[in-house]
């Protein structure tokens, strides 16, 4: 079904790739910021730094309130596989560790160690590797980790997990599409540093010994194809292609669709189809983490749309409030009736819900659109059946379907529908004739079917214990009564040899025992009635989680109803969902593999 | 702190919304309807105006009625194109009630009550002019021959005043002015060559009537050319795919053609079938419509192809000279069952059937 590993080396060589169905072409807008070189900010006066900037579970904390710390300092450490950790971006003191408002579409604050500056801005002793070849793959893959690197394109896996591959790989694809519109952050990185990325890519290709290194660029950056071509020319097995511009051909299945005709299969990894991506802010983070000793602390970010008025690119500590950057793109305020910032594209970035939100590793771009540069969209019609959005779903989808099913609950036909496949890249909502929100309905019952699964895995637990419980009951009772049976009889015996003239001796005794079995009785009793609460309890505990969780979100969405009316009228359908962005799913679904 | 203004992704919107697509395909029948106005006369353009006010007024008092946002939802002018394809379907003289009558019960039972755009299962213009049809047929069959070879000529004033009196303001009926100039009454190409068959004549013969030029009927082709122009607008802005018409056109065509080349004499050629009557017009204007089409692309050319086939079955062997509206109205009822075969693979996976094996 697929083409084998030669075919697709002759059509890359002559550059005749293939296609992923679907697509769009929204306007482009990347000249906004891309004219201008990356420059440098200013230290700034606080840094927020969540503990958790990736797909996984958070590191532990190595710092406290007060501690002095040096630019590049460790303050999590990795104990887990999927924990990755975070670094000062500064040097300073911690103030504080607390929960912050968080780089995540609902704003949920979450752990978050803040740094006041000291203006020195001193680094702690760099520890690079002097001879990446000539070192083990596991040090170089633990260094990766310790750096705290994680996918900058956007979903933001450790890289460390996804670097270490025992499987056979064929191609080592560099993904420098970039094809979310306005957006150019990768695109600048390129044209500046593409020795850098290339060095990311050695290691990468030392660690993994792929047979053939594939760097994408959509060709819409031709400045870029060019340097990151004359930065791999000397490599014979490096080849770098120019990929036709159509979002979302960045996608990561897409994107190995385009290159290899391949498919990942559906729950699968790239690997399955002997592929590994990596963006080229990786790369460079890479190659900043073993060759400089650098940890990940800084990286790119666009400042563009017509409400800053010099859009441009910078390098943000991770951990800058956005206020700050507003301030260094010339944030424009006459051009927005009510302040709107978007973390991320126009496709698949959200809405920010503080001016305190932080940059974080995945955070690529910051847009500010003018209020007619991007129209809040209007209520939604009724669906016209158009199926123009099922013509630009790349993942051949029916997500007129998917919205009939997600509007009325149906959530199992949605999933029959493959309702998981979605990679929510926006696609069918850009083309909807009706302006219906379709993703948000999509993530909505996404949201659904995964509360249904957790509480419905929740009741399963509960009626095991249940069950066991009764069947300890059960089986203790019947011991007591098997002793009692043999206490019973042994005095029988005893009493058959004694005679009768301990008679009185005998009632007595009898009394004893009767007083005592009543008292067992009671006890046995009150123990079962114990039991019953105890289990009413456990019954009620597992909804009274969901109302918390539920009254979180309402939270989260009351932020919204003051501001669009359709928005708030999309969530208050059902509850929003809190804490699942686009990336995250495909993140998710590769970490749950991956475990 | 001030509030920020939240949304969800997607914030880019192609800004063509439900209102542009059906202005869109409003605007692609001007080409064909200018044709009939040139070859038939001014009759289309009466039909038209009164389709389309008692559609508005139809679907106003609808919205009314159901406390809706009435003028943002006469704003999406599905109403309008509804009625315009009706309009266009019907002889360009019918009395005035006809049009009225049968563009409220499109507006108001087949769409309003199914529950509106979106909703209704049937195609709003085809199911009123089916109905229209069964329930006036003289009124609905009474067309009239072009210009070049009818007896009378008539004004605008002449169309307005028998569309709404029956009568020309010189005092000619309807009857009258079908007169051809060999002094016959005349009938439509694809009626003509129909009767014809009944009466033992060949298919030849029955083009030999001055009505036809060659294969085709005077003045229908160019019509029918002009609403193929309006169709390839459509096809062009992306307003419509090629899956329906396409496979509509050229399942009527191979159908035809294969009958065409088993008895000439009995059945006609893929040229004549494509050119007269309202293929050209029910394959780009019709049977897309987006609502009561099937939705998927394979099955939209199931679809299209089904629908091309119902109608040279029963333009041959059915009762009536053309079937657009009976073979849309048939496949309509098929979509759901299409639609769920149809799906297509998503990417990662497997093909249903190899998964099924």
């Amino acid at each position: 079904m697929f083409a084998n590993y030669d075919k697709i080396i002759e059509r890359i060589s002559l550059n005749q790739l293939w296609d992923f169905p679907g697509g769009v072409h929204p306007p482009q807008q990347k000249t906004l910021s891309n004219q201008s070189s990356i420059e440098y900010l200013q230290v700034e006066k606080t840094y927020y730094v969540p503990v958790k900037q990736h797909i996984g579970i958070e590191g532990k904390l190595l710092v406290c309130e007060g501690d002095k710390v040096l630019k590049g300092q460790a303050l999590t450490t990795s104990e887990a596989p999927f924990s990755v950790p975070v670094h000062a971006p500064t040097s300073g003191a911690v103030t504080k560790i607390t929960n912050h408002v968080s780089a995540h579409p609902s704003g949920i604050p979450e752990l978050s160690v803040i740094i006041d500056a000291d203006g020195q801005d001193t680094w702690i002793e760099l520890d690079p590797v002097p001879d990446y070849a000539k070192t083990s793959k596991s040090e170089l893959i633990e260094r990766i980790c310790d750096a705290g690197i994680s996918g900058m394109g956007g979903a933001g896996f450790p890289t460390h997990i996804k670097t270490n591959n025992s499987k056979p790989l064929e191609f080592l694809i560099i993904n420098g599409i970039e094809c979310e519109p306005y957006i150019s952050s990768d695109d600048r990185l390129m044209r500046e540093h593409a020795w850098q990325i290339r060095q990311g890519i050695d290691i990468l290709v030392h660690i993994l010994q792929p047979k053939q290194v594939i760097v994408a660029v959509e060709d819409n950056k031709p400045e870029a194809l060019e340097t990151m071509s004359i930065a791999c020319q000397q490599k014979i097995n490096y080849q770098v292609v120019s990929v036709p511009t159509k979002y979302p051909a960045g996608g990561e299945k897409q994107l190995i669709q385009v290159l290899t005709s391949r498919e990942v299969p559906a729950n699968g990894l790239p690997i399955d189809v002997g592929c590994i991506m990596y963006n080229v802010a990786t790369c460079y983070a890479i190659a900043d983490a073993i060759v400089e000793g650098k940890p990940l602390i800084e990286r790119v970010v666009t400042l563009t749309g017509e409400g800053f008025k010099s859009p441009k690119n910078v390098w943000a500590r991770l951990g800058t409030p956005i206020q700050s950057l507003l301030t260094y793109g010339d944030y424009d305020q006459s051009q927005q009736s009510s302040p709107r910032f978007i973390m991320g594209g126009p496709m698949m970035g959200f809405t920010v819900t503080s001016m305190l939100t932080p940059i974080v590793k995945i955070s690529n771009c910051i847009l500010v659109p003018a209020d007619n540069e991007l129209p809040h969209p209007e209520d939604e019609r009724a669906c016209i059946r158009c199926s123009a959005c099922s013509d630009v779903c790349p993942a051949s989808l029916l997500p007129q379907q998917l919205f009939w099913y997600s509007k009325a609950k149906e959530l199992e036909k949605a999933e029959e529908y493959n309702l998981f496949d979605c990679i929510e890249c926006g696609a069918c909502a850009y083309v909807c004739p009706s302006e219906i929100p379709l993703v948000h309905y999509y993530r909505q019952a996404k949201a659904d079917i995964r509360n249904q699964k957790e509480e419905k895995e929740k009741s399963d637990k509960a009626k095991i214990r249940f069950e066991a419980r009764k069947a300890r009951l059960l089986k203790e009772k019947e011991q007591r009564e098997e002793k009692h049976r043999l206490a019973a009889e042994a005095r029988k015996a005893s009493l058959s040899t004694d005679g009768g003239g301990t008679k009185d001796k005998i009632a007595a005794a009898l009394a004893r025992a009767k007083a005592k079995k009543e008292a067992l009785a009671k006890q046995e009793a009150l123990a079962e009635k114990e039991a019953l609460a105890k289990q009413e309890a456990l019954a009620k505990q597992a909804p009274h989680i969901a109302d918390l969780a539920e009254s979180e979100k309402t939270k989260a969405v009351s932020v919204s109803e003051v501001s669009t009316e359709v928005v708030a009228s999309q969530t208050a359908q059902g509850a929003s969902p809190a804490k699942d962005s686009p990336e995250d799913d495909a993140a998710a679904n590769e970490e749950t593999k991956e475990l | 702190m001030t509030m920020l203004s939240l949304s969800s992704s997607p914030h880019h919107h192609n800004r063509r919304d439900i209102g542009q697509v059906m202005r869109l395909v409003c605007y692609a029948t001007i080409p064909g309807i200018l044709a009939n106005v040139w070859f038939f006369g001014f009759g289309i353009l009466i039909q038209v105006v009164l389709a389309i006010i008692t559609a508005l007024v139809t679907e106003g008092v609808i919205m009314e009625l159901r406390k809706k946002k009435t003028e943002r939802v006469l704003k999406d002018y599905s109403a309008v194109l509804a009625a315009l394809l009706l309009a266009i379907s019907i002889p360009p003289l019918a009395p005035w009630w006809v049009i009225v009558i049968g563009t409220f019960f499109s507006i108001a039972v087949v769409k309003q009550l199914y529950g509106g755009l979106g909703y209704n299962m049937f195609n709003p213009a085809m199911a009123g002019y089916v109905m229209l049809l069964i329930s006036f047929p003289v009124q609905m069959t009474s067309w009239l021959p072009p210009f070049s070879i009818a007896e009378q000529s008539h004004s605008l004033w002449d169309a307005i005043h028998t569309v709404f009196t029956g009568f020309t303001s010189t005092g000619f009926s309807v009857e009258q002015l079908k007169v051809g100039i060999d002094g016959t009454t005349m009938a439509t190409p694809l009626d003509e060559v129909k009767t014809a068959l009944l009466q033992g004549y060949t298919v030849t013969e029955a083009k030999s009537h001055i009505m036809f030029d060659g294969n085709y009927g005077k003045g229908w082709l160019w019509v029918a050319i002009a609403y193929l122009l309006g169709g390839l607008f459509l096809i062009k802005t992306k307003v419509i795919n090629w899956h329906i018409p396409g496979s509509m056109l050229a399942s009527a065509a191979l159908l035809s053609l294969f009958l065409f080349l088993l008895d000439g004499d009995q059945y006609a050629s893929p040229l004549f079938h494509l050119f007269n009557g309202s293929l050209i017009v029910g394959a780009f204007f019709i049977a897309t419509d987006p609502v009561s089409a099937s939705t998927t692309s394979k099955g939209r050319i199931i679809f299209g192809a089904a629908i091309g086939l119902w109608v040279i079955i029963i333009r041959n062997w059915g009762g009536y000279p053309d079937a657009i509206a009976f073979a849309v109205l048939i496949m309509n009822m098929a979509v759901p069952l299409i639609d769920y075969y149809t799906q297509p693979r998503t990417y990662g996976h497997k093909n249903k059937a190899s998964k099924d094996s």
